[in-house]
Order: C-alpha cells, then sequence, then structure tokens
C-alpha cells in the first residue's frame, strides 16, 4: 500500500480514463494513443542519444588525439619521439626524444606508489580484518576526504610543506624536486588504492578465514597466508589503477616537480613529467598549429594510451576475482 | 582450494615457530597497520593545518571582491570567482541532463546487447581517463575545430563532458535503488513507459541523483589541469559576463599566485585554497545532507 501512496500525483491516463465513458469518441482516444507513441518513441531516441555521448566523447578524444599526433608524426619520425633522450621543442635547437618527459612520469609515480601501495594496503587490511564496524565508519570517510580535495591544493602543500622539510633534512634538495611532489601524489592516491584493495579483501569468503583459525593460526597469519594471497588479484588492480592515476595527476607535478626535462633517477632534482608539459605549453604564447603545440598531442597521446592500457589490465584483474568469488 | 592451502602452509615436520614469536609478529603487523591508517589521518590534518595557518588571515571582504594584481595586498579573487561561477553554471546546465538521461537510458531502456555493453566499457574507461586528456579534447574540438576559442562555454563543456560518467553512475545506483514494485504499480495504472519513469521512477531516485550531481560539480569546481589546457587565462582584471567571454577560475588563480616566486603572493594563495575548501565543504555537506533525507524518506 506505501508504494502506492507515494505515487507521486494521480496518473493523466487513469485521469482521462475515468472522465471519458468507455467505448466512446474512438477518434479521439485512437489520436492520443498515437501521440504517446510518438512521444514514446522520440523520448527513446533522446535517452539513446544522452546514453551514446559516452562513445562519441571517447571517439572525440581519439580523434583530435590522432589527428594532431599524425600531422606531429609528418614532420618527426615516431622511432626519433619514441626513442630520443633530448626534449627541447621550444628551444632554438629543437629536439623531440620524449623519454625524458617519460622518465620523469614514472619517476613521479613510483615515488606516489612507494608511499601509497603499502600504506594504503595495510590501512584496508587494517579497516577490513582489525577495525571494529562503527571505527571504520568514522575512518572510512574522512579518508575519502583526501581523495576529494583539489589536486592544486595538493600541489601547494607539496611546495610549500614538503619541499621544505625535505630541504631541512637534505640540503642538497632543489626547491622544484621529484620526492616531494611525488609523496605528496602518494597520499593523494591513497584512498583509492585503500578502497579497491580493501573491497578485495572483504572479498574474500569468510569460510576461509574460520577455516585458518579453526587451525590456529594467528589473526596475522590468516591475513597474510590466506586473505591477502586470495585478495592477490583485486589488489594487484588497485596496483595497477593507482599507477595510472600517479602517471596522468598533473598539477602537483606541475607545481612542486619542476619544468626541466631530464633523465635519471635523482628525486631531489627537478623533472618534468609528460603531464606538467602539457600545462607548460599551455600557459605559454605557443601559437596553435605550429610543431611545438603539436607536441602536446603527440605527448597526450603517448599519455592516454599508457592510462588506457592500465585501465583495461586492472579492469581485467577486478573481474577475475568477482569471478572466483561470487 | 586445497593445493592451494597445502602449498601456502609448510608440512608440520619442518613448521616449529615459536610462541612469541609468533604472537609478537602478530602484534608488530596490528601496529603497522595503525600506524599506517594514522598516516593517512595525519596528512590529511597536516595538509589542513598549513593551508589554514597560512591562508585564513587573507580571506576578508577585499580578498573576495578585488580584481587580481600585481600588488599582492590589492590582489583578490573576484574575477576567479565568477569565473568559476559562470563556468559551473553551464557545466551543470549540459551534463545534467545528459547524464540523467544516458542513466534512464541505461537503466530502464537498454536492451542487453553489444551496444549497451559497449556503452557501459566506455563509461568506466572515460573515468579513468587523465583529465588533461579532455582538455586536450576540448582544445582541439571546442576552441578549435567549434572555433569558440577559450571561452566559458569551451570550459563548460569539456568539464561537462569529464564529469559525465560521474554523474552517469551515480544516477544510475538511485535509479536501481527504486523498487520495481513502484514501476509495477504505475504499470497496472496504465502508464507508458516514459510516463512510468517520469512520474514514478524520477521522484523516487531524485535524491540520489541530486547528491551525485552535486558531487560531480564539485569535482569539476577543483579541476585546473583541463581548464588550463583550453586556455583559460591566468589572470583577468575584468568580470565574466556570460558564456562566451574568456576567463579563469578559481583553482587557476590558485595555482598562479602559487606559480609566482613571492611569498605574498603565496599567502594569497593559500587564502584562496581556504575559500576553494570552504565552496567545497558546502558542497559536500548540502549532498551528504540531500543524502540523509533521502534515506529518511525511503524509510
Amino acid at each position: 500500500m506505501d508504494s502506492l501512496k507515494s505515487l507521486p500525483r494521480a496518473h493523466p491516463a487513469a485521469d482521462a480514463a475515468a472522465s471519458e465513458p468507455a467505448g466512446l469518441d474512438f477518434t479521439r482516444s485512437r489520436r492520443d494513443s498515437l501521440r504517446r507513441k510518438l512521444v514514446e518513441r522520440s523520448v527513446h531516441a533522446v535517452l539513446f542519444l544522452c546514453a551514446l555521448i559516452s562513445v562519441l566523447t571517447t571517439t572525440g578524444i581519439v580523434i583530435t588525439l590522432l589527428g594532431e599526433t599524425i600531422l606531429f608524426f609528418g614532420e618527426v619520425p615516431i622511432v626519433d619521439f619514441l626513442t630520443g633522450t633530448r626534449w627541447t621543442p621550444l628551444f632554438a635547437s629543437k629536439s623531440f626524444g620524449v623519454l625524458p618527459l617519460v622518465n620523469g612520469t614514472i619517476v613521479v609515480a613510483l615515488v606516489a606508489i612507494v608511499v601509497a601501495v603499502p600504506i594504503g594496503l595495510l590501512t584496508a587490511i587494517f579497516l577490513s580484518e582489525f577495525a571494529p564496524a562503527r571505527l571504520r565508519s568514522v575512518v572510512k570517510p574522512v579518508l575519502e576526504v583526501l581523495a576529494g580535495i583539489p589536486t592544486v591544493v595538493y600541489g601547494y602543500f607539496a611546495l610549500q610543506f614538503v619541499t621544505p622539510i625535505l630541504r631541512d633534512i637534505f640540503p642538497q634538495t632543489q626547491i622544484f624536486n621529484v620526492a616531494s611532489a611525488g609523496i605528496v601524489m602518494g597520499f593523494m592516491i591513497l584512498p583509492m588504492m585503500a578502497s579497491i584493495s580493501e573491497d578485495a579483501l572483504r572479498a574474500v569468503p569468510r569460510d576461509l578465514r574460520e577455516g585458518a583459525f579453526a587451525l590456529g593460526a594467528t589473526r596475522f597469519e590468516v591475513v597474510s597466508r590466506v586473505v591477502v594471497p586470495g585478495a592477490l588479484s583485486g589488489i594487484l588492480a588497485a596496483v595497477i589503477l593507482s599507477i595510472s592515476r600517479a602517471i596522468g595527476e598533473t598539477m602537483i607535478v606541475a607545481i612542486a616537480a619542476g619544468l626541466q626535462p631530464q633523465m635519471g633517477f635523482d628525486l631531489l632534482r627537478s623533472m618534468e613529467t609528460m603531464t606538467a608539459y602539457i600545462v607548460q605549453v599551455s600557459l605559454g604564447d605557443t601559437p596553435q598549429g605550429g610543431i611545438e603545440f603539436r607536441t602536446i598531442f603527440a605527448v597526450g597521446t603517448l599519455l592516454f594510451v599508457m592510462t588506457l592500457v592500465m585501465n583495461l589490465l586492472s579492469d581485467l584483474l577486478v573481474r577475475r576475482y568477482r569471478e572466483a568469488y561470487e | 582450494m586445497s593445493a592451494q592451502s597445502t602449498a601456502a602452509i609448510p608440512s608440520a615436520d619442518v613448521w616449529r615457530p615459536s610462541q612469541t614469536r609468533r604472537r609478537w609478529s602478530g602484534w608488530l603487523f596490528y601496529g603497522l597497520a595503525v600506524v599506517s591508517t594514522l598516516m593517512g589521518l595525519v596528512m590529511l590534518g597536516a595538509l589542513l593545518f598549513d593551508i589554514v595557518t597560512d591562508g585564513a588571515g587573507q580571506v576578508d571582504w577585499h580578498f573576495l571582491t578585488n580584481y587580481p594584481s600585481r600588488i599582492a595586498d590589492n590582489a583578490g579573487l573576484r574575477s576567479a570567482l565568477l569565473g568559476s561561477l559562470w563556468m559551473l553554471a553551464f557545466t551543470a546546465i549540459i551534463a545534467f541532463p545528459l547524464g540523467v538521461g544516458a542513466a534512464i537510458y541505461l537503466e530502464e531502456y537498454a536492451p542487453d546487447n553489444w551496444l549497451t555493453r559497449f556503452i557501459q566499457l566506455n563509461i568506466a574507461n572515460l573515468a579513468g581517463v587523465p583529465s588533461i586528456v579532455y582538455g586536450l579534447l576540448g582544445l582541439g574540438l571546442f576552441v578549435r575545430w567549434l572555433a569558440l576559442g577559450r571561452v566559458v562555454l569551451a570550459g563548460s563543456m569539456t568539464m561537462a563532458l569529464l564529469i559525465l560518467p560521474l554523474i552517469i553512475v551515480a544516477s544510475r545506483e538511485a535509479i536501481r535503488a527504486v523498487p520495481d514494485s513502484l514501476r509495477e504499480g504505475s504499470y497496472a495504472l496504465g502508464a507508458t513507459r516514459w510516463q512510468m519513469v517520469r512520474q514514478t521512477v524520477l521522484p523516487s531516485a531524485a535524491g540520489g541523483i541530486l547528491t551525485g550531481t552535486i558531487l560531480a560539480l564539485a569535482r569539476a569546481i577543483g579541476e585546473t589541469a583541463p581548464l588550463i589546457t583550453i586556455g583559460a587565462l591566468t589572470y583577468v582584471a575584468f568580470d565574466p559576463n556570460g558564456p562566451l567571454d574568456i576567463f579563469t577560475v578559481l583553482p587557476i588563480q590558485i595555482f598562479n599566485w602559487v606559480s609566482l616566486p613571492q611569498k605574498e603572493f603565496h599567502s594569497l594563495a593559500a587564502g584562496g585554497i581556504v575559500v576553494l575548501l570552504v565552496v567545497l565543504l558546502t558542497a559536500n555537506s548540502l549532498a551528504v545532507y540531500l543524502r540523509y533525507r533521502m534515506q529518511r524518506r525511503l524509510q
């Protein structure tokens, strides 16, 4: 009965049926039903188009990126782009080797992962295996706040808070450096890493845990030998998704990691990532349509491909653990 | 299953662990898990504390109503706030109907075929595309191909595409939560499918849809990279007055101030961040409140 009460208002069709004696005025009701059919069809079509926007967006991304990238590769051989170790498209002596940007991107992402994966996984284990339900219901949303903070805020925090601390400990640290951007990025990714891992841990059936307890295992042994191995594909998916997120992250690195494309692994020095380069060109007065302008689409394409591959891979892994237990 | 567990646990004649060590490693692990969980919380606390101590003093009426300036004392957020408002309004106008429409289609209309699955896969993948790639899309499609230029509308369309997957996912969940008995009741009264959706499903799902939309818009308020990529300006000393004006937004203004070498501008940036976080906090509280009210009504 309740469900009927909550129906918002009396139904127009019901009204119509009530006010007209049944069986009279057939032309009108036929016209009505024709009109209704038309409305139904057009609504269906419009809604379908809304859903199709997502496909169009993907198509748009691919066409926009590829269009400019193909023009770019008309001028710069693709092999030079992918294997060159000097990136100076904005200088007088131009060189288009993207590896320094890739190097910077990977190094920052690695730092972020080194922070986010262990802390995130242990947080997930704490929340799923140790924490009482009430504590969990408080801690989880608070951690989620970390994921909702705009990245420009993290950039400020890295540059103004973490970098000075690093410079106190390691005086040779440059103002813009990979370490502080990577550490802060790690904390930005942390909630995602923790939440996907926690889902994976919780998907491990209770029976397995209880079986292990019954064999006399301690809680640590249950977690480390039964639960974590059982959730491994989900945890791996979380790690891959975290890497993908770290690679695509822009503002933290643009603010705190600097704009110097270079090879190497010195965390205390400035490096430029692919995303930071796109920002650098966008902020400058590079004329649209030139080769310098096209570089951002070529770099963007590479970024898109890298993240897409990782997202698909992690999707595959998540599906696998779902299949295993559900 | 059984092969796995015998492999994981070494045979009994080898396994003679010391009970103290087992107990201690358990406690150590527990300690590590607690410390890790605390680290995230401590970092959040440090971040908020750092920003509030740096920036709270900056925020006053002049800061909100002055244009940006080369002189730090006179600088304010006026054009950035207005730009964010314009951008947000048009993003909402574009993204809300499209997102809800797509969600209705996928939940209430879509047949189970390859096209539907392809659309769903697409939405899932779009949610993982880096935001700066959306910026490149906006630059190529809206700014150059449609020749809109670096205006509010181009930014809004870019941002709408960026948050569309979020709105679709949230709206689908809200629509799915509507009990089937309501749908059947509506059909039993002779409603067509659209009448059923419009008069039964949408009113019941409205709370969830609004909550999801507000959270998605909150994301749009904080996004910086795509708008920089489409060419939103970093220095605007006039009011944007419509969708076809050039503009800047709050996070870009903050970014601009952080990038300047002078210390005074860094405090301005912190002040801007305080304003940004207050706006986001308000939006999130509104979303939480709506969700709470919706839950109560459903009970």
